[in-house]
């Protein structure tokens, strides 16, 4: 049966170089992707490209494709990534500004593009998933992206790209496409296009699967995360995957790892939407078969959804944060009187908060005082305020009442940190189909997705 | 004892709402933790955090259960204000509730 051999560069945007670099060298691998958009993400690569028309895309770009591109070329490894974010065309661009400076003569860099529906959004009536008109936001709407399905990258590999860059796509899209083009599965093939869905999600967090953000010393012991192995999935044309990593890299890949990842970010298991199929994992059997060898199979699919997930991102409101650390004997409580000294100053100064919180790290900042049960008073806490305003001045307000604890304060309170920041914020909506025009772009050249 | 003793975690998120899954290391001990981790456990656990539903999705064939809790993320890690914006820390968590031990009749006795 023939076999396909996809290595995953990238977990996310700011991920490590080297694995990719170690996967290309010695992974034996025919695809190579990167997943570097997060749902945050691509609504500040908008505000990126609004301030810079030349920017938009991924920060790590050139920096990846400079390690990767001409070992890649040169084995014939394709490569498969939303790097592109808000602007995949000037990505497309700047890789192959790259190509030509490595003398990769003759490399076929595509774009696809078509995720951005901003206009379509502001010139109709939409609602967002709260239930409220998408106008409202008015000159706060920055971006709105659709996800794409896997059909316009199979396209650009169908026309022979050796690099596929998109923005918005379904993560597992990246690793469904090259599937669908190595082996010619129809796009209503639903068992496998779900199978194929599942490889993609086992694999588009990278280190997530061999060991990385596993370890847990005593109870799950991993080796060598200093120098963590990425990925690769060994698909067959059936659609089961093994999933393993190159021989003496750290991490390790055990059925555990695959449990662990199989659920990351999945709700009902026997309906995981995305556009290009509605994946069933409620039948996975997941089977080690060697060391770091681990076959996963019996996913299915059914019909994908009429519609597609836009992803809408706006300027919702500002934050401002202010800490200072407390140590030794009456920490806790010398933490506390600030915190109280803090919110009688809000008050008194008139900020106005629409929610605001007040954390002692050490203590209570992560799962609130019913879960941090009474424990020994620590030998060190920071204090930490963040409170949501209507504008950054006020923002601001916040982070200096806690920095003036230095001097008008309790005793001993030390490294004090302020910030004041715009919160860009996501909302999600539902569009029509053909409401959304995917296309593929090689330099001067273009065609539309059908 | 802890349920850290017989089963891994992690948690995902989406907007603002959390997944938990809860793993038994040894699927022997999948049957207790469908019969005593159950939605209205994990939700008085969460008590402080979850605002909204949990809603329980189990996966036999993995050993494993999905928690899934709505409104839980204090608006989405987009506007937080969570020092832990994801909710990547409630893996750990869930791993600190308190399980019967084996042998006790608790494990036995058929769920509400």
């Amino acid at each position: 049966m023939k076999r396909i051999r996809i290595g995953a560069g990238a977990g996310y945007s700011g991920d490590r170089l080297e694995p990719a670099v170690e996967l290309v060298e010695k992974g034996d691998l025919d695809y190579l992707i990167f997943e570097c958009l997060a749902e945050r993400t691509i609504a500040l690569a908008q505000r990126a490209h609004m301030q810079d028309p030349a920017g938009g895309y991924d920060p790590l770009l050139a920096e990846r494709m400079r390690a990767v591109l001409a070992q890649c070329s040169e084995q014939g490894i394709r490569i498969v990534t939303n790097m592109g974010a808000a602007n995949p065309l000037a990505a497309a661009a700047m890789v192959r500004e790259i190509a030509r400076s490595l003398g990769l003569e003759g490399l076929k860099v595509a774009a696809v593009i078509g995720d951005d529906v901003l206009d379509t959004l502001r010139a109709g009536q939409f609602m967002d998933d709260t239930g409220q008109p998408v106008n409202r936001l008015g000159e706060r709407l920055l971006s709105a992206n659709a996800y794409l399905g896997a059909q316009p990258l199979v396209e650009a590999l169908a026309a022979g790209a050796d690099v596929v860059i998109t923005g918005r796509a379904a993560d597992p899209a990246l690793v469904l496409a090259p599937l669908i083009h190595e082996f010619g599965w129809a796009m209503d093939d639903w068992q496998r296009l779900g199978q194929g869905t599942l490889v993609g999600h086992l694999l588009e967090c990278a280190g997530q699967i061999t060991g990385g953000y596993f370890a847990d010393p005593g109870y799950k012991d991993v080796a060598g995360l200093a120098r963590l192995g990425f990925p690769i999935g060994e698909v067959a044309e059936d659609g089961s995957v093994v999933i393993t990593k190159v021989e003496g890299s750290g991490g390790q890949v055990t059925a555990a790892t695959c449990k662990e990842q199989l659920l990351y970010e999945i709700h009902d298991p026997r309906a995981y939407l995305t556009p290009d199929v509605v994946a069933d994992f409620s039948g996975v059997r997941i089977t080690e078969i060697g060391p770091d060898r681990v076959l996963v199979e019996g996913a299915t699919g059914h019909p994908r959804p009429d519609t597609l997930k836009v992803s809408i991102g706006y300027i919702d409101s500002y934050i401002g944060e202010g800490q200072m650390s407390y140590a030794g004997p009456g920490a806790l409580n010398r933490a506390r009187l600030a915190l109280s000294i803090v919110e009688e100053r809000l008050k008194i100064t008139g900020v106005q908060t629409s929610e605001i919180r007040y954390d002692i790290l050490g203590v209570n900042a992560m799962h609130r005082d019913r879960l941090a049960a009474p424990h020994p008073e620590p030998y060190e806490v920071r204090i930490r305020v963040a409170g949501r305003t209507d504008s950054l001045r006020e923002a601001a307000r916040i982070a200096n009442e806690v920095e003036s604890l230095y001097t008008c304060g309790p005793a001993g309170g030390g490294g004090a940190f302020k910030s004041a920041r715009d919160i860009v914020a996501v909302l999600s909506t539902l569009l029509p189909r053909d409401a959304v025009q995917a296309s593929v772009h090689f330099g001067e050249n273009q065609h539309a997705v059908t | 004892m802890l349920l850290r003793e017989i089963a891994h975690a992690r948690a995902g998120d989406k907007g603002n709402i959390s997944n938990i899954s809860v793993i038994a290391y040894d699927p022997q001990d999948y049957p207790r933790l469908e019969n005593y981790l159950t939605a209205e456990r994990v939700k008085a656990h969460f008590a402080d955090i979850a605002a909204g539903e949990v809603q329980r999705f189990a996966l036999p064939a993995l050993g494993a259960l999905n928690f899934v809790l709505h409104d839980a993320l204090s608006g989405g890690v987009t506007r937080s204000l969570a020092l832990d914006a994801h909710g990547k820390t409630l893996s750990s968590a869930i791993l600190s509730l308190d399980i019967p031990d084996q042998d006790s009749p608790t494990v036995l006795a058929p769920t509400a």
